[in-house]
């Protein structure tokens, strides 16, 4: 365990929507320590966050609003420059807005639309499943998978965004944003918490990264 | 690219892992966490677990057994068994599953599709059909096979999509725990008439089963409850046998998927004795996460 992090330096972000339960296993299989919470002086004593998500956009954000927490975090994030984790919807909510079941706005913090995957043929939408990723950025985040890792994957939007935040792809009919980063911001569209051991070397590399960031 | 989905199914009964045989028979298997903690290190892609008491008892989901479960389950968990409503899904996902599989409340309550895909999305709402062939259609059961519903397999499953459905789980009473393959007929008539995925279910007794349910019946998952009981490393030795009839299986766990040689009855044959006589004093390093 890296003796750096204390119980209130990684706080994952407790709104509502979400499978925390699956992040928390395996970030406790790991050895780490962690906070849960959605309180505003949790969130600012924090040194780094993970979003998780499992739901709906709208829901999620208006989740958020309600818990009146989207200030504290984006102040956070990037005034403070604090790293963040998005993980699925968690990642999806960085994006400016998504057309999942109508049109809403999202935190803005990455240039980028959630749109529909289309359907093509005899392809079948959502895309559920596992999927190898092609990997054009491997630090920090991919540094202890293996070189093609599969990694779980259950959405029927995803972040269309400039390429240059984009650190690795999936194929599903499309090009398929598999995990972006753009400084201190990093999302995956796909579900470490239930990849296995790549998920779980995942996290291993998240949480090392962690370490070179001062703040 | 995309890997063919395994699934491991666990019917509970009674808090115990069953195998199931036609909806009518039950056999024993164990306790839930333990079977999961299997299938997880033997590296199966997805867990479906199926509570199959809590509705006919008229009882909530048992969420504290979910829990246990989830901590043992490094890929995605599906819950099943008593969900009544949105506070139903709620807690299931807040204590542990991924997604939720819907199947008595889905037919009756059908807006509770559409309102639970608006709150946790599509992808989350798994729809479960048992059909049983009657006349000349696939027609629905609930309640353990014992309830007939009028309605057709494939219309239930268009109704689900519609409304929002993220995935079709189904299942043949008929050929529930018959060992004698999956209903082709009943899984392809639903393949084609959705655009969601579709998990086949029910019957698998040899491996080539699987092969069929991707091939013939054009399903997008196949699932397998009582055929991954009792036999050890159970999906290993399936995906070694998925992986040389050409079908592009996710290979993750640390076993060596090379070198398996089947029998009729498509079980492993023993291997040679001079590599398990190399194996014995191999050194077999664990693998750092």
């Amino acid at each position: 365990m890296d003796p750096l992090f204390k119980k209130k330096d990684v706080l994952i972000v407790d709104y509502g929507v979400g499978n925390y339960l699956s992040v928390i296993n395996a970030l406790k299989f790991l050895g780490y320590q962690f906070l849960v919470s959605n309180k505003k002086e949790d969130i600012e004593g924090a040194r780094a966050y993970i979003l998780p998500g499992v739901g709906a956009f709208g829901e999620a954000m208006q989740n958020l609003k309600q818990l009146a927490i989207v200030e504290t975090l984006t102040e956070q994030v990037i005034v403070h420059k604090k790293p963040i984790l998005g993980i699925c919807l968690g990642m999806q909510l960085f994006a400016e807005d998504s057309e999942e079941k109508g049109f809403h706005e999202g935190l803005g913090w990455m240039k980028g639309h959630v749109v529909e995957i289309k359907h093509k043929g005899d392809l079948r939408v959502p895309h559920v499943g596992w999927n190898s990723l092609k990997i054009t950025k491997r630090d920090p985040l991919f540094v202890r998978t293996t070189t093609e890792p599969h990694f779980y994957f259950d959405h029927s939007y995803h972040f269309r965004c400039k390429a240059e935040y984009i650190s690795a792809t999936c194929h599903y009919g499309d090009e398929i944003t598999a995990a972006i980063q753009k400084d201190n911001i990093f999302g995956v569209q796909f579900h470490p918490e239930k990849g296995q051991n790549n998920g779980l070397k995942f996290f291993r590399g998240f949480f090392h990264s962690l370490e070179s960031w001062k703040n | 690219m995309e890997k063919r989905r395994l699934i491991g199914c666990l019917v509970v009964k009674d808090g115990l892992v069953v195998q199931s045989i036609a909806f009518k028979k039950y056999l024993p298997v164990g306790k839930p966490e333990i079977a999961v903690e299997f299938l997880n290190n033997w590296g199966i892609d997805e867990i479906i677990l199926l509570d199959i008491d809590a509705t006919r008892q008229g009882r909530a989901p048992d969420f504290a057994m979910v829990e246990r479960v989830s901590k043992k389950c490094f890929v995605p968990l599906t819950v099943g068994g008593g969900i009544k409503g949105l506070e139903d899904i709620h807690h299931l996902i807040r204590h542990g599953a991924d997604k939720v599989v819907m199947n008595t409340v889905a037919i009756k309550d059908p807006q509770l599709i559409k309102k639970s895909a608006e709150v946790f999305g599509d992808q989350c709402i798994v729809i479960s059909i048992d059909a049983k062939k009657t006349a000349n259609v696939y027609e629905v059961f609930l309640n353990s096979g014992s309830e007939p519903t009028g309605l057709s397999a494939v219309e239930l499953a268009k109704r689900a999509e519609k409304l929002g459905a993220g995935e079709i789980f189904l299942n043949s009473i008929d050929h529930d725990g018959s060992k004698q393959g999956y209903d082709v007929e009943l899984i392809k008539q639903v393949a084609d008439a959705v655009s969601i995925p579709v998990i086949a279910c029910g019957g698998v007794g040899h491996p080539q089963h699987f092969s069929e349910g991707f091939n013939k019946a054009g399903a997008t998952a196949v699932a397998a409850a009582n055929y991954f009981h009792f036999t050890e490393h159970s999906p290993v030795t399936t995906k070694a046998f998925l992986r040389e009839h050409g079908f592009d299986v996710r290979l993750d766990s640390y076993a060596t998927y090379e070198g398996f040689e089947f029998d009729v009855m498509g079980r492993v044959s023993k291997r040679m004795e001079e590599y398990l006589d190399k194996l014995r004093f191999e050194y077999q390093p664990k693998e750092i996460i």
